[in-house]
């Protein structure tokens, strides 16, 4: 059994950058990647903003060197080029020395290649390769193929907007267990028709920036990610004699059993899912020094999301808290796993990110996100995923064992 | 560390197996290359209002939970896992057609809400009440073992007492057509009695709900004990049978000591091949016993080789249907499963008898 649960590498391309250290400029500069959609043909692109991962497919299958039969969804391109990016980051120069695993979460999979060819595929064979590439645990295959882990544990989570998150608790509770030595955990979720309308028809949509816990708030916007963090147990630490970037200190998942898509007006399952993840970090709650918070931008999540912090924090003893929605736009199954890479950041450089577009406070509470860059010293970040399902997650980051 | 128990089973299938009363007593011999549910009534789980709003994967999922907590005795659990490949299928594609043939106008959200692979796990939620962990894993036919395997650590730890378990997939017709093309079910028709002999490639698709409880209690209505779970992205079949006898070795077992392996046999000429370096190797003198052949292949029918490895060992017998070969076996102790498709995601799982 492992006590601890390092964190010794990480990866990530987002709308704000193609690596960590774009990604690191983009938060610290205030810069979003939020624009009008690019790479998708829709009927909706003058009504919803998104945030895109710049490269397009062909740049992404060169930069991985993949030959024109390949048949990997945009969600297995991003998410080969995150976990790629941090297995270099943690030094690993032999995947297999160790029992090595993956855990990734998805809520898209394949079905961008899928919305392109779904008639297509009856009438004629050219693009048939992608059919066996549309279920979720194919872009995870691809990722594992990719990093040569061949033998080991390959999972894939799909818990709507939490799964990230929930990836992250799966690979420590993995470690911890001693089941694997090492674990790559994290999430990828492409820009898809499918999503963009489903959304769309939810009316959860913004037509400008999003503005999380903004009394005004009118919405998310979607965004596109992949990210991923090396897990990697005690002994593997002390043989390898490794850097450590900071701990999976804790995590919580509760279910808010209220209804499909909706959160419970008071953030019952939210509530639950922070207090367990301080209890199993054996922490309580003044321990927590910055909160990234959710925060989509809709009326019902950021409205949730804050009551059941002041639940869990006393609306007095609130630390800093923002979402980084307003960088990214909502990466879905990504989500989790980008902000665990933006927790770590945080820790690292003592910065807290500002809660962009926000202008005008909550009526149904007092507290206030962060709005400027803050400089502060940083021993511990919680961060927040909730989901359709009623999916709640909660895990914490700490720079100390 | 606790030991975990399958305190509880239920099954819809394309057999008529939602009644534990029975055990294959009346087989359905199919003769498509796609084999639908035999449904229960859902009425006596559901409100019928309800139950018309529900896609076909949540009704069986939903039902199936139900059935499961019903015959361990409990009200509510700790945890809900759930396992499923495609999520409520006829829902993406309906979704999906609606966006492509009314260019991206005129859609309503529910389809969309239920086509989320996780609503299955959100629903049984809701029903139960059960604000407890739930976690929804979609990795190919290791959907359910890796919830299996997040159950049994958790109960091992003693985090949780008592832990629903399930795998859930439905059939989709235009995914269908799509497995047809591409030769992943079968050009031609055959009868559930010949898959299991068939020379040509591709399967047949089913679809169903098979959920368990988990405890780390053992009750005197037990079925089975789990030694032990352990998955593998890719494996060669050439290397089977040595991994499969480390598997044994781990667990303080000889190839001796199993009264019979499941195996997921699905009729595909190009894959069986895994299943026979086993059946021909190690296990050449142990009962096989097969199960697909009487439900179709689907991400989520590797399940209902538990639930046919729980009866065995519950009932000590093994209904002729299953059987692969022709050695009887007097009693059962332990029983070992294994499972892949078509060369990816292959499982192991160990049982004992209680």
């Amino acid at each position: 059994m492992s006590k601890g649960v390092a964190i010794t590498g990480m990866g990530i391309i987002s709308a704000i950058g193609n690596n960590v250290a774009e990604n690191f400029q983009s938060l610290v500069e205030a810069r979003k990647g939020i624009s009008r959609i690019s790479k998708i043909d829709t009927i909706h692109k003058d009504d919803i903003m998104v945030g895109e991962i710049a490269y397009s497919n062909l740049e992404l299958e060169e930069l991985l060197g993949l030959t024109p039969e390949n048949n990997y969804s945009r969600t297995g391109l991003i998410g080969a080029i995150a976990a790629k990016e941090a297995i270099k980051n943690a030094g690993i120069k032999d995947i297999n020395k160790y029992l090595t695993g993956i855990v990734s979460a998805t809520s898209v999979g394949g079905m961008d290649m899928t919305e392109q060819h779904y008639y297509e595929y009856l009438e004629s064979d050219t693009n048939r390769r992608y059919i066996a590439s549309h279920h979720a645990g194919d872009s995870t295959q691809k990722i594992a193929e990719q990093l040569g882990i061949d033998k080991g544990l390959v999972t894939t989570i799909s818990t709507a907007c939490s799964s990230g998150a929930n990836a992250i608790m799966l690979g420590a509770r993995l470690i911890k267990s001693g089941q694997l030595d090492r674990v790559i955990v994290g999430g990828s979720d492409c820009m898809s028709k499918f999503t963009i309308n489903g959304f769309k028809t939810l009316m959860i949509l913004s037509d400008t920036y999003n503005t999380p816990f903004d009394e005004n708030r009118k919405g998310l916007n979607l965004g596109e990610a992949a990210a991923f963090l090396v897990l990697e147990s005690d002994t593997v630490i002390k043989a390898e004699n490794k850097t450590v970037l900071g701990y999976v200190k804790g995590y919580g998942n509760a279910n808010d059993a209220f209804h499909q898509t909706a959160s419970s007006d008071h953030g019952d399952g939210a509530t639950l899912a922070m207090e367990k993840a301080l209890k199993i970090a054996d922490f309580s709650a003044k321990d927590i020094d910055y909160i990234n918070a959710h925060g989509t931008a809709t009326g019902n999540n950021d409205l949730s999301e804050g009551r059941a912090i002041i639940r869990v924090f006393g609306e007095e003893n609130i630390p800093e808290f923002s979402s980084t929605k307003a960088y990214t736009g909502h990466t879905l199954a990504a989500a989790g796993a980008i902000e665990a890479v933006y927790s770590i950041l945080a820790l690292q450089n003592n910065v807290i990110f500002p809660n962009l577009n926000f202008k005008t406070q909550m009526k149904e509470f007092n507290i206030t996100p962060q709005l400027k860059l803050k400089e502060k010293t940083l021993k511990t970040v919680m961060s927040n995923s909730f989901g359709f399902g009623g999916n709640c997650s909660t895990v914490i980051f700490s720079k100390e064992q | 560390m606790k030991k975990v128990y399958i305190n509880s089973i239920s099954s819809i299938t394309a057999q008529k197996t939602f009644d534990n009363s029975e055990f294959l007593d009346k087989l359905i011999i199919h003769e498509n290359q796609v084999v639908f549910a035999v449904e229960p009534n859902y009425k006596d789980y559901i409100p019928p209002a309800a139950a018309r709003r529900m896609a076909k994967g949540i009704k069986m999922g939903v039902v199936a939970s139900k059935m499961a907590l019903q015959e361990a005795n409990l009200e509510q659990v700790d945890a809900i896992i759930t396992g499923t490949g495609m999520g409520c299928l006829r829902d993406s594609e309906k979704f999906l057609s609606a966006i492509i043939d009314n260019n991206e106008q005129f859609l309503t959200p529910t389809s969309f809400i239920q086509s989320t692979h996780n609503t299955v796990g959100g629903q049984v939620a809701l029903e139960l009440q059960c604000k407890g962990y739930n976690f929804t894993y979609v990795h190919g036919s290791n959907s359910f073992e890796s919830g299996l395997l997040d159950a049994k650590m958790q109960l091992e730890l003693d985090e949780a007492q008592n832990i629903l378990v399930g795998g859930v997939d439905e059939l989709g017709d235009h995914t269908t057509k799509l497995n047809k093309i591409i030769h992943h079910i079968k050009d031609e028709k055959i009868s559930s009695m010949e898959i299991l002999n068939s020379k040509t490639k591709g399967t047949v698709f089913g679809e169903g709900a098979n959920f368990f409880v988990l405890s780390n209690k053992k009750q005197a209505f037990s079925y089975a004990e789990i030694l032990s779970v352990k998955l593998f992205n890719t494996l060669d079949h050439t290397e089977l049978n040595e991994i499969a006898l480390s598997f044994l070795n781990d667990n303080h077992l000889s190839v001796e000591d199993i009264d019979t392996v499941v195996l997921g046999n699905n009729g595909d000429v190009e894959f069986d091949s895994h299943y026979y370096q086993l059946t021909s190797g190690i296990f050449k003198n142990t009962q096989q016993v097969c199960y697909k052949h009487l439900i179709g292949e689907f991400n989520t029918a590797s399940p209902f080789g538990l639930w046919v490895a729980s009866k065995i060992l519950k009932n000590q017998t093994v209904p002729g249907a299953l059987k692969k070969n022709d050695l009887a076996t007097s009693s059962f102790k332990y029983i070992l499963l294994y499972n892949m498709y078509r060369g990816e995601n292959h499982s192991f799982i160990l049982l004992k008898s209680c």
